[in-house]
């Protein structure tokens, strides 16, 4: 069992946990997951690490609100202990030697987005940060990105905060300005890192984006989170999570993610009503 | 008077359409009086072929003249000397390309039922003897067993009687390995795979859950000062499943057979409620020939499929499965697809699977493995209709564990080089066995090789 040290509420839909998990924080690199299940019975399932401290021994998840096993993840406070916990999974990012990058985040990619930021700002890379949010209300992490990026731009989908728009419109203008990156890092929704990599590509500047396909184990073994990337069928949870942007075949993964849609709103709906009947 | 019987007593069985439908034990198991009444058909012979055809030499005719005696107690000790997990073995063994196989009763008619007299005996001890558990003296010293499949929990028990202090580390959150994660309950109870696991803690074994070697902690760490393991066994299994590289391949609805069932086995999707969703669908393709086929070609009938092919490129003499599966399977109403090669799997507009090509195969000259070699007929594609096709080709090592220890030596199959008889790797105090280093075999070689390094590991550290 593993105790759930601090909660934060971002937003309303958006947590941030710090979990006791020693094993997990003495080896975690921005970049990696872990695997967590709720419950005796529940779902394993795949996040990002946000942060970790090794002295105390904690790991960060930051995760949004979207399904059944988050619902009842969402009942669970300090205190209180999750089944599973197991990890650092995947690769890390590979940072080293970068001088200037831009990364881009989306949503609760965001929560992805920050350990990358915060890591190149620690190595003392020069970083552009730029991250889209669909309303105020559900900005996250505006003061850490700020603390950690040497420019921060920030878009919102209705204009409530920030500039109105898409992530793809600052980048592109940027791009246009003659700014020049090693490397343009994204992570978001499927399709927001697909068209950040069309928007980079005309400028030849490497993008690499973090993929978090359906995964069960997350070593290798099911094959649920496989990606086709320059052609080859690649394991998001062994060869990645993250992989040049250019060779991702983003329809395919947004197909993927589908599978189960349908069986996700059912259990969704039937969480959500037995915590109404419960506080009924 | 031995009983001149040609045949086994039949194993008493849940009736075939109902059981189609749930996900409990097949195979009841023989009463107390089936038991000692097939044990008769024992000749007792002076040579003994049988204990030559099991893996781990377990002494088959004392055994069963113990069973024919009623003394199923004094049958057990027998077995429990060479063998660990009797209860596991008796359900999954090969037997009749092992013990049976040689049996002389086989030669006219069907073999001694050793198998399922193995089986009756460990069930019979599970039931009715309550062992107070004897914790062993510590010897002080330390040994890490990474993986809590077949292998690794032989090698830590036998470890375990022996006084060391074992740490058997998991990947997975339920210890067992392949025996949670792939074999079914209706195959084989997970209760009696707690039941070992539970024996090894009682023994002083710790089992650690949820690490990863090669990611949480690595090898050369576990044998650093700061963990203070003296030996390591890796008992990691063939957990990466491979795929046809055919197109349609990444269609939804397309499975790895490692995938289909640990939904299933270990995350126990098949039950009403269930947090972790699995595809029900109408008809299914299982291409492959193996257990692993049967098993999830079963599953998917279970979970209410109307149609089950097994596609296999060979013919049925070739089938890799056990005998009693394929039995099962076509008791239960698997359609067998055999001669026939994927080519291609279909999908609509929505991107889910609605068909697999297939072409017809004939037998030709025999492979290396001695078996026919399987070619093309040419013009012969068609196409069956299926919503979900499920990929059970094989398994290789997890590269994990060789990506990130220095100095173990694999093969270019990606499997640990070790000693047959020690199981000892190219790196000092590192043994291996299993699957890991056979590449995905038995149950029973896999213990085999987890006594045999248990072994090797006393001699080094005593």
């Amino acid at each position: 069992m593993y105790r759930i040290a601090k909660r934060q509420d971002l937003n309303p839909t958006v947590i941030r946990l710090s979990i006791e998990a020693p094993m997990v924080a003495r080896k975690a690199l921005a970049g990696q997951f872990i695997i967590l299940r709720v419950d005796e019975d529940g779902e394993r399932i795949p996040l990002t690490i946000a942060g970790y401290d090794r002295e105390k021994g904690t790991v960060d998840i930051i995760y949004q609100v979207v399904g059944a096993t988050t619902e009842k993840l969402k009942q669970k406070h300090e205190g209180d202990y999750l089944q599973d916990f197991v990890g650092p999974l995947g690769k890390p990012s590979e940072l080293e030697g970068l001088k200037k990058v831009c990364v881009v985040g989306g949503g609760v990619g965001n929560a992805i987005a920050y350990p990358i930021v915060k890591a190149l700002h620690e190595q003392g890379t020069e970083v552009t940060t730029v991250v889209g949010f669909k309303t105020k209300d559900l900005v996250i992490l505006e003061d850490e990105f700020r603390a950690a990026s040497s420019r921060l731009l920030l878009v919102t989908d209705d204009g409530s905060y920030g500039e109105k728009g898409l992530v793809t419109e600052p980048l592109k203008r940027l791009l246009e300005s003659g700014e020049k990156f090693d490397e343009v890092i994204t992570i978001g929704p499927i399709i927001m890192m697909k068209f950040v990599t069309k928007t980079v590509e005309p400028f030849g500047i490497p993008c690499i984006v973090s993929m978090s396909p359906i995964m069960v184990d997350g070593t290798g073994m099911c094959g649920g989170c496989r990606l086709t990337v320059d052609g080859q069928t690649k394991f998001a949870c062994v060869d990645g999570p993250d992989f040049d942007g250019y060779k991702v075949d983003f329809d395919e993964a947004i197909d993927r993610g589908s599978m189960y849609k349908d069986f996700e709103l059912r259990k969704r709906e039937e969480t959500c009503n037995l915590f109404k009947a419960e506080v009924k | 008077m031995p009983n001149m019987s040609l045949k086994k007593n039949p194993m008493p069985s849940q009736d075939p359409v109902e059981r189609a439908k749930n996900f409990n034990e097949v195979a009841l198991g023989y009463t107390k009086e089936m038991a000692m009444d097939e044990a008769q058909r024992c000749l007792n012979c002076k040579n003994r072929p049988c204990v030559g055809g099991c893996p781990v030499q377990i002494q088959i005719p004392d055994f069963i003249k113990k069973v024919s005696e009623g003394d199923f107690e004094a049958a057990y000790q027998i077995i429990s000397k060479d063998s660990s997990l009797p209860a596991v073995c008796g359900r999954v063994c090969p037997q009749e390309t092992q013990c049976e196989k040689f049996c002389v009763r086989g030669i006219k008619g069907e073999p001694v039922g050793i198998g399922r007299l193995e089986r009756f005996v460990a069930d019979w001890h599970n039931e009715n003897v309550k062992e107070a558990p004897v914790k062993p003296e510590s010897n002080g010293h330390k040994v890490a067993v990474i993986g809590s499949g077949p292998s690794g929990l032989t090698c830590a028990g036998d470890l375990a009687k022996r006084g060391y202090d074992v740490t058997v580390f998991e990947a997975l959150h339920t210890a067992g390995g392949v025996l949670v994660y792939g074999i079914p309950e209706f195959r084989l109870p997970k209760a009696i795979v707690k039941k070992e696991v539970e024996g090894l803690k009682e023994l002083g074994v710790k089992i650690e859950t949820n690490t990863i070697i090669g990611k949480t902690v690595s090898i050369d760490e576990l044998m650093s000062p700061e963990f203070g393991f003296e030996a390591v066994f890796i008992g990691s299994g063939a957990g990466l499943p491979s795929f046809m590289h055919i197109p349609g391949e990444n269609l939804k609805g397309v499975y790895s057979a490692n995938e289909f069932l640990t939904r299933i086995n270990l995350m126990k999707a098949y039950r009403e409620g269930a947090d972790t969703p699995i595809k029900h669908s109408k008809a299914v393709a299982v291409v492959g020939g193996g257990n692993v086929a049967m098993d999830a070609a079963r599953s998917a009938k279970r979970l209410g499929a109307e149609h089950v092919y097994i596609v296999y490129r060979r013919s049925e003499a070739e089938l890799p499965a056990r005998k009693e599966e394929v039995e099962h399977a076509k008791e239960e109403g698997i359609e067998f697809k055999l001669l026939n090669n994927p080519v291609e799997i279909l999908g609509g507009e929505d991107r889910f699977v609605n068909g697999i090509k297939c072409v017809r195969m004939e037998l030709g000259e025999p492979d290396a493995s001695g078996r026919r070699r399987p070619h093309a007929v040419e013009g012969s594609e068609f196409v069956l209709d299926v919503d979900c096709v499920i990929i059970a080709i094989g398994t290789t090592p997890n590269p994990l564990i060789k990506s990130t220890t220095e100095g173990l030596d694999t093969n270019a199959k990606g499997c640990i080089i070790a000693d047959e008889s020690t199981g000892k790797t190219s790196k000092d105090m590192v043994y291996a066995g299993g699957d890991a280093v056979t590449g995905a075999a038995t149950v029973i070689l896999a213990m085999g090789a987890g006594k045999a390094a248990a072994a090797a590991i006393d001699e080094a550290l005593k």
